[in-house]
């Protein structure tokens, strides 16, 4: 036997994480690498583990609402109103009108802040670096409006089980309505610039596809599902809050491709925009803000309750089991980003290097949610 | 202790031009020796000055200030952020193939500085106005490729060693067409000496007669260099800098160092052969190429500013299927119009529509292959009553 024949290739592992520019967070895969070709791949969670749903057990129910402002840090109104209307539906609250149409705009705004933060992230997986400073200027005029209702850019702690914590500023409507035409030019630039950029077509078309059954059976929710062809939107098939009352458009992609994930997220502020327009001429000019009849620490009944939303990631769960005591007896957190994250290793088979950075990216995973 | 290191590196680059120097043209050794130090003083300011430049470029493309804080301007940001690398901790992980390791950096900068013997600035600003300075320049540029490899080697590094093996595929693809383009302008200016081919060109510039290979030269010498977006090798989101990914201090700095020289050396090479090198009214000559110097440069830092990175097969194909095949047509077509003695607008003409044609035959089968794609939107009504 010669040299060159006992000379054998073997996959070698690249080890991908929990400290590395591109896993959005502390996550970690590894890599096994044929070349350029990835093998296989595993997904390691957990590094940001915080034993959040245990924390909750052992909190007052208004004092959960700041512990899920931190789970998914990004979008955190959105958490807001998933624990708020999940103990308001089992204690049968009615939240006032002005209250429900004030949580729904700040909600698709910090929809479309969350998208804004996507498409920056998604351009500098594809090794653009402009776009994350375009998305954040946009980012910025949503955060300044958060800072002057809730008194703080992130981690907001504003919404309240019945309502709200205190009245926006009186001129929030006129301000909300300020930014809109603005956010609409930055979604336009952002398009040119990126989203029909021809390099960014050839690295996101036809990679990391995964079809509508198997993004179904994975548990994918969200603009990652409907980037597979299925319109599921908790907001339209199982309406919370005043959502049934807005007309707005379900994006879906063609081929549930790394481009039409992204693709989604940006159609996905265009609709929320419409979204928060009708909400601003909907909204009743004044009002109470909170519901009346919560005094005190909210005790609700022994039972248990389930309640679904849509966050920017997806659909998010809230499962709650009482025992009729201020505090919950068990706390389950379904996360949509925990659950788009089990396609991945099937997503990340077959393609290049490069390619596991943008899919990853594309899934816009939140480690704080996926890990709680 | 670590200081002496950068030291020693640009006294072994200045010995290795003097000892060219001298091998080379015989003349009188004091006179050489103040023409590589102000080769050397020109080079620093100017890598200084295209790491200010850049930072502010890409500032204004992405609606920043860039640096403001060190000095009017920033403008002393560079020295700032020199003094800065110099005195920090030089970390070696304890696994690393200590000799390669060590002598990668070298490896780069040297040839990289080398080259500039030959490249003229002006008309008498020259170290060696060389007969075969063309052929040096490229011998010399290639050499660098070892010192990647080796960087990546030498690190012990999974994701250096991709990158090592990322851009030995990437920079030998890419150094074809820079190669032919090359012959084509020493077959046009008829010589192969740096000065003799700007100074040919008179008021007929190269990029008047040949603007195809104008821009085959400029994409493959940003391959070359590994700029954006063609920076696979060092590609930051996917493997956090390549074959630098264990350089730290002094020995990054290096590494960063030949980059700029070698930025600086495409679009030298640029207005030598395309623009009449330091051809231009009024101003002294090396102002005229200064000014074209950059220009070049801020085309680089746009492209920089505005595209994402491709990916390893989409660069090599791009290499093989699109640049080698143009400037081997480019070439042919040189030659039949120097055969021939085809007048200066034909050559313009067929290049102009070669470029054309290639442009659109690539953004055709781009095109083609996927259609514009879209988005379906389904109105919320229509589900909610389903």
């Amino acid at each position: 036997m010669t040299e060159a024949q006992r000379l054998e290739s073997v996959d070698i592992m690249v080890n991908m994480g929990p400290q590395h520019p591109s896993t959005h967070g502390v996550f970690r895969m590894v890599l096994w690498v044929d070349g350029e070709r990835i093998v296989d791949a595993e997904p390691h969670i957990g590094y940001l583990h915080r034993g959040s749903e245990k924390l909750c057990e052992g909190e007052l129910y208004p004092q959960i609402i700041t512990l899920f402002d931190r789970m998914d840090y990004i979008g955190n109104y959105n958490m807001e109103l998933a624990i708020c209307s999940a103990v308001e539906k089992i204690m049968g609250i009615t939240v006032p009108e002005r209250a429900e149409y004030i949580r729904v705009i700040l909600c698709e705004l910090n929809r479309i802040s969350s998208h804004m933060l996507f498409y920056g992230t998604m351009g500098l997986d594809a090794g653009a670096m402009t776009p994350i400073m375009y998305g954040f200027r946009e980012r910025e005029r949503i955060q300044n409006l958060f800072e002057a209702t809730s008194g703080a850019r992130m981690m907001h702690n504003y919404f309240r089980i019945g309502g709200l914590r205190e009245d926006p500023p009186d001129d929030f409507a006129e301000r909300v309505a300020g930014i809109l035409p603005a956010l609409e030019k930055g979604i336009e630039e952002g398009d040119k610039l990126l989203t029909y950029n021809e390099v960014f077509l050839a690295r996101a078309r036809n990679v990391g596809i995964i079809n509508g059954q198997d993004a179904l059976d994975y548990g994918l929710t969200g603009p990652s599902l409907r980037a597979s062809g299925i319109p599921d939107d908790i907001r339209v098939i199982e309406p919370y809050s005043v959502y049934d009352r807005f007309d707005f458009d379900i994006p879906v992609g063609n081929t549930g491709d790394t481009w039409d994930r992204y693709a989604m997220r940006v159609e996905e502020m265009r609709q929320s925009i419409r979204i928060i327009k009708q909400a601003l001429e909907q909204m009743p000019d004044d009002g109470p803000t909170k519901a009346t009849g919560v005094r005190g620490i909210p005790r609700p009944p022994a039972g248990e309750v389930y309640f679904r939303s849509e966050t920017p990631r997806g659909e998010m769960g809230v499962y709650i089991v009482t025992d009729g005591g201020d505090k919950p007896y068990r706390l389950k957190v379904r996360a949509p980003s925990f659950a788009n994250l089990q396609a991945l290793r099937t997503m990340l088979r077959g393609v290049y290097v490069a390619d596991a950075v943008m899919i990853l990216g594309s899934l816009d995973i939140v480690l704080g949610e996926v890990d709680r | 202790m670590i200081l002496l290191i950068p030291l020693g590196v640009v006294l072994a680059a200045l010995l290795a031009i003097i000892g060219l120097a001298i091998g080379y043209g015989g003349e009188d050794v004091v006179y050489i020796l103040i023409k590589s130090l102000s080769l050397l003083t020109i080079l620093s300011v100017v890598v200084l000055s295209l790491t200010w430049v850049e930072r502010k470029a890409l500032a204004r493309i992405q609606q920043r200030m860039g640096p403001m804080r060190v000095g009017p301007y920033g403008l002393l940001q560079p020295i700032a952020d020199g003094l800065k690398l110099l005195i920090k901790e030089d970390i070696m992980p304890a696994w690393v193939d200590r000799p390669v390791y060590w002598l990668a950096p070298l490896a780069v900068f040297i040839p990289s500085f080398a080259v500039w013997i030959a490249v003229p600035f002006t008309s008498s600003l020259v170290l060696t106005d060389m007969d075969l300075g063309l052929l040096y320049i490229l011998a010399m540029s290639v050499l660098s490729i070892i010192g990647l490899i080796m960087a990546g080697w030498g690190s012990a590094n999974k994701y250096g060693i991709i990158g090592g093996l990322r851009s030995a595929a990437q920079l030998i693809s890419y150094e074809i067409p820079l190669l032919v383009i090359a012959i084509t302008i020493a077959m046009l200016a008829g010589t192969l000496n740096l000065t003799e081919i700007a100074v040919g060109q008179g008021n007929t510039w190269y990029i008047l007669l040949q603007p195809l290979a104008l821009v085959i030269f400029l994409l493959a010498g940003l391959a070359e260099v590994g700029r954006s977006p063609f920076d696979i090798f060092q590609a930051e989101s996917e493997l956090v800098g390549g074959p630098f990914i264990e350089y730290s201090g002094a020995h990054w700095s290096i590494f960063f160092l030949a980059e700029y020289i070698n930025t600086f050396l495409v679009a030298a090479l640029v207005t030598i052969f395309f623009l009449g090198g330091w051809s231009g009214p009024l101003l002294p000559e090396l102002a005229w190429f200064l000014i074209k110097c950059y220009s070049v440069i801020l085309v680089i830092f746009w492209l920089r500013g505005t595209l994402p990175r491709l990916r390893i097969d989409q660069l090599m194909a791009f290499g093989w299927q699109g640049l080698v095949p143009l400037s081997f047509l480019n070439f042919l077509m040189v030659a039949f119009a120097l055969f021939y003695g085809w007048p200066n607008w034909v050559q313009t003409v067929l290049s102009l529509t070669m470029l054309v044609a290639a442009s659109t035959f690539i953004y055709m089968k781009t095109a083609s292959k996927k259609v514009r794609p879209t988005v379906r939107l389904i109105p919320a009504r229509e589900v909610r009553r389903a």
